[in-house]
């Protein structure tokens, strides 16, 4: 049963790195930037949440809903300012600028929010019995959440104009603007969705984890990273496998090893994965030119 | 005049790949435009479609200055572009590479105007679920050539269809542009193979280092001297 339940927890977990590294993988397939802000909005989402909760006193579903969009805004606004002026510039330039707006966020939420860690309720207190083992209603929450949108994200990618229109996009945006696709729209939509994902990881992972802080997004985000690469990066597939791998994998060396190593054994499968598999485990080895 | 050309100068950086280029193409018409490698036949249809932008002159389409405007819109206002090398989307199917190709269409139209590319390349509708990127050359050709059909254009725009294809291929595909102009779509080709493009062509326009060499009905080109020197292969 400890077994079992750290394998729940490790879903639990796994799951909110993978609503992350979907938003990589995404914005990675669409225009090959490694977004490295993209963690830092994890940090953005929570102190919105956390604003509206006690300093406004709003609902904790308006709260919500206003921290999701205002994370989709960001990430529609870091895009159109920092990345889309560095299009058609060396890769390592857009890079160096994403590294820059991840230490501008979290700056900036130290100056305005200080950076002491603050405090947020978990919106689903209590436990359920399953099978004989007692699980949080939250983790159960966080596990079917994660799984409604990921359904619903591959659906739309596979299904939708939008969808069709970010593959078309991601594979060569040049042929795609030749399609009457607005590319910059696609993109926009893009960086919106992931963040806005995003914004959805926070809350969950805010209701079992229940501190903030300025800094919670970098090792928060270097983990989806992690998560996206060893799926694959590029493949939103490979993002939620990539996450769930790693979300167990942690949760198990923490209770049967030792948690001062459930980094390194994050890593450490990064690594080995790499080393047999470079484009990640369902990533697409790069096609020739026919 | 359905497209006018006026003064076009590209650059490449320093390189000036398209020195002063004028020429226009009527309604109706298949209008060719040969050159050798590395002529600019390619740079000028990129500068149509509003990919690369010239310096000096301008682009009308249909009576309206496209110079300058976005590629996706250009595209919304009836002017099509087969790029060299295909490019088709090769992660997607058959079919949704077509869906692409009607974005610009309203829901309703997609469907019928899938069926029409089907009619006419039977071979697409038996591989309407494979992934683009699997499709033989010629394939992939009819389908660049279906999906570029796909937004209903007024003009289309082909660079070098018949690249890379067997001989039996290339003359199906000569056929095909020709069929297209008679069902009212106007052509502007580029192509290597000068022979064939001249024989079913109006007009040519022969290009050299950027500018236009002759400009003839496309019979008196096949019979000019120099041009079958130099292009036609003596
Ligand atoms: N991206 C580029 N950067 C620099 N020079 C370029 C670029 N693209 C083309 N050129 C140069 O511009 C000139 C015209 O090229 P273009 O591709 O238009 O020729 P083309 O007539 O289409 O040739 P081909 O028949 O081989 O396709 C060539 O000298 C080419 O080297
Ligand atoms: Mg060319």
């Amino acid at each position: 049963m400890i077994f079992l339940s750290q394998i729940i927890n490790g879903l639990q977990i796994g799951s909110i790195y993978a609503l992350v590294a979907l938003g990589y993988s995404m914005v990675y397939g669409i225009v090959k930037l490694l977004n490295f802000a993209h963690g830092d909005i994890i940090m953005v989402g929570s102190y919105v949440l956390w604003f509206g909760l006690s300093r406004l006193g709003l609902a904790p579903w308006l709260s919500v809903i206003i921290s999701i969009t205002v994370c989709s805004a960001l990430g529609m606004l870091i895009e159109k300012v920092a990345y889309k002026p560095l299009r058609n510039s060396p890769k390592i330039s857009l890079l160096i600028t994403a590294i820059g707006v991840s230490y501008l966020l979290q700056n900036l939420s130290q100056l305005i929010f200080t950076p002491n860690p603050r405090m947020l309720p978990n919106f689903f207190p209590g436990y359920v019995s399953i099978g004989g083992a007692q699980f949080a209603v939250v983790t159960i929450v966080t596990i079917a959440v994660s799984v409604v949108i990921m359904i619903g994200l591959s659906v739309m990618v596979k299904n939708t104009k939008m969808g069709k229109a970010m593959r078309a996009v991601s594979e060569n945006s040049d042929v795609a603007q030749l399609m009457g696709i607005n590319v910059n729209n696609t993109i926009s939509f893009t960086f919106a969705l992931g963040s806005g994902l995003v914004a959805v990881a926070s809350v969950l992972y805010c209701c079992s984890y229940s501190q903030i802080e300025p800094t919670m997004g970098s090792m928060l985000g270097i983990k989806a990273f992690v998560a996206a690469v060893l799926g694959g990066i590029g493949s939103l597939p490979g993002a939620m496998l990539g996450g769930i791998i790693i979300g167990i994998f942690e949760s198990l060396t923490k209770a049967y090893i030792s948690s001062q190593l459930a980094d390194a054994v994050v890593f450490g499968i990064l690594i080995i994965v790499l080393l047999i598999r470079p484009s990640g485990i369902l990533g697409k080895s790069i096609r020739e030119k026919v | 005049m359905l497209l006018e050309i006026n003064d076009l100068n590209v650059y490449y950086g320093a390189i000036h790949a398209i020195q002063g280029v004028s020429f226009n193409v009527r309604e109706g018409e298949i209008l060719t435009l040969i050159g050798a490698n590395g002529a600019g036949k390619s740079t000028i249809l990129k500068t149509i479609s509003g990919i690369l932008h010239s310096r000096t002159g301008s682009v009308n389409f249909n009576g309206e200055d496209i110079s300058g405007t976005a590629p996706y819109k250009i595209t919304r206002k009836g002017l099509s572009y087969v790029p060299e090398g295909r490019m088709v989307f090769s992660q997607l199917t058959v079919q949704e590479n077509l869906e692409m190709g009607g974005y610009v269409r309203n829901q309703s139209e997609i469907a019928p105007a899938i069926d029409n590319v089907y009619v006419r390349f039977p071979r697409l509708k038996e591989r309407r679920n494979q992934i683009a990127g699997t499709l033989s050359g010629g394939e992939q050709q009819m389908l660049a050539i279906g999906r570029a059909l796909m937004s209903d254009p007024k003009l289309l725009m082909l660079d070098e269809p018949s690249m890379g294809l067997a001989p039996i291929l290339v003359s199906q595909i000569f056929d095909i542009i020709k069929e297209l102009n008679e069902s009212g779509v106007t052509i502007l080709l580029v192509e290597q193979n000068a022979r064939m493009a001249l024989k079913i062509a109006n007009r040519g326009y022969v290009l050299e280092t950027g500018r236009i060499k002759f400009s003839d009905e496309a019979h008196n080109l096949l019979d000019n001297p120099e041009v079958i020197k130099a292009y036609l292969g003596g």
